[in-house]
């Protein structure tokens, strides 16, 4: 118990519950305040000409990933914590396995059919 | 008494070589542990989300001369949809919170917002659904639209599931109160929720939005 700070850490059972640093009232209002601008935003951007027109989809796709951003750092609380290591790395993987099957589909599709022989 | 001294001292500023989960400093709380296994899970459906988000992607152009998304959809009630389930989202993370820091009436309190919002969100779908079934414009009238029923209807169906879940945590959270496996649970079923907005950001960007000015 006396020799150092790192035993109180090696002491405790596991699944024996513990209090931990967790979130705030306040996080979770930011994080809300956060994702409604960003909404509003897409809907605004796709209602009116404020963006030029082919630069739509762009600002679509960037107000959208602006948004996940915000859900997982303040609802889900993804941190830069060593809770958050693992948590990350699989997240990583998820969203590779994500872009590999979008992208994939849209980018095999399109090209089967521009090479479609004319109807 | 060193030893009640040292156990209850709240492990703030943990240096990072001692901390749990890198192999240092001993094994991770079951909460943790509970929580990583939960995520794995979500990743997991999303990946299936992607599956129909990328077949939605694919077929969206092929109306076989039915109606267009943007003949068809109603970007209003998209609107108030989307700030139903935002808004559930706040209320759900602000219900585990309160369930974390043992105050159970305010737990139930934000717990019903949340089914209410989630609710209005299905509503609002169901009646979406039902509107654009009646034009004739219903699953099987063109490959876009049962792309678009496939995915919004397996989020709706996520949706329903998890106030199903709701109910079921609620009951248990009152007769069994807010102990250590309880507040496992509620932690696995907002992660959950959140979840289920992220793949509504997707849905209203790409399904709505994107299909509405083109």
């Amino acid at each position: 118990m006396t020799d150092g700070h790192d035993r109180v850490f090696d002491d405790r059972t596991p699944g024996v519950e513990e209090r931990e640093p967790t979130a705030s009232y306040l996080s979770y209002t930011v994080g809300l305040g956060l994702a409604i601008v960003a909404t509003i935003a897409s809907f605004v951007v796709s209602q009116t000409s404020l963006l030029w027109a082919p630069g739509i989809p762009v600002g679509l796709i960037v107000l959208a990933f602006a948004q996940i951003g915000v859900h997982l750092v303040f609802f889900l609380h993804l941190g830069s914590g060593p809770d958050s290591t693992n948590n990350i790395l699989a997240l990583a993987f998820g969203v590779l396995i994500v872009f590999l099957v979008i992208t994939g589909s849209v980018w095999i599709i399109a090209n089967l059919s521009s090479n479609m022989t004319p109807m | 008494m060193a030893f009640t001294a040292t156990i209850n001292k709240a492990p703030t500023a943990i240096p990072t070589e001692l901390a749990r989960g890198r192999g240092g400093g001993g094994p991770a709380p079951k909460r943790t542990v509970v929580a990583y296994g939960f995520w794995i899970f979500i990743l997991g459906d999303m990946v299936m989300f992607s599956a129909l988000f990328a077949a939605f992607a694919v077929l969206r152009s092929n109306t076989a001369g039915g109606p267009t998304g943007a003949e068809l959809f109603d970007l209003r009630s998209v609107f108030i949809e989307t700030m139903c389930l935002l808004l559930s989202s706040y209320t759900c993370g602000l219900g585990a919170l309160s369930a974390e820091r043992r105050k159970p009436s305010r737990f139930l309190l934000f717990g019903v917002a949340t089914f209410v919002l989630g609710s209005a969100f299905l509503v609002i779908e169901a009646t979406e659904f039902a509107r654009m079934v009646e034009m004739g414009a219903g699953p099987s009238r063109s490959a876009f639209l049962s792309a678009f029923f496939t995915l919004v209807g397996m989020h709706g169906v996520h949706v329903t599931g998890g106030l199903i879940a709701l109910i079921y945590l609620a009951a248990q959270a009152i007769a069994m109160g807010l102990q250590p496996a309880v507040l496992r649970r509620l932690l696995c079923w907002s992660l959950f929720w959140h979840a289920l907005d992220i793949v509504w950001v997707g849905v209203f960007t790409l399904v709505y939005l994107m299909g509405d000015f083109r």
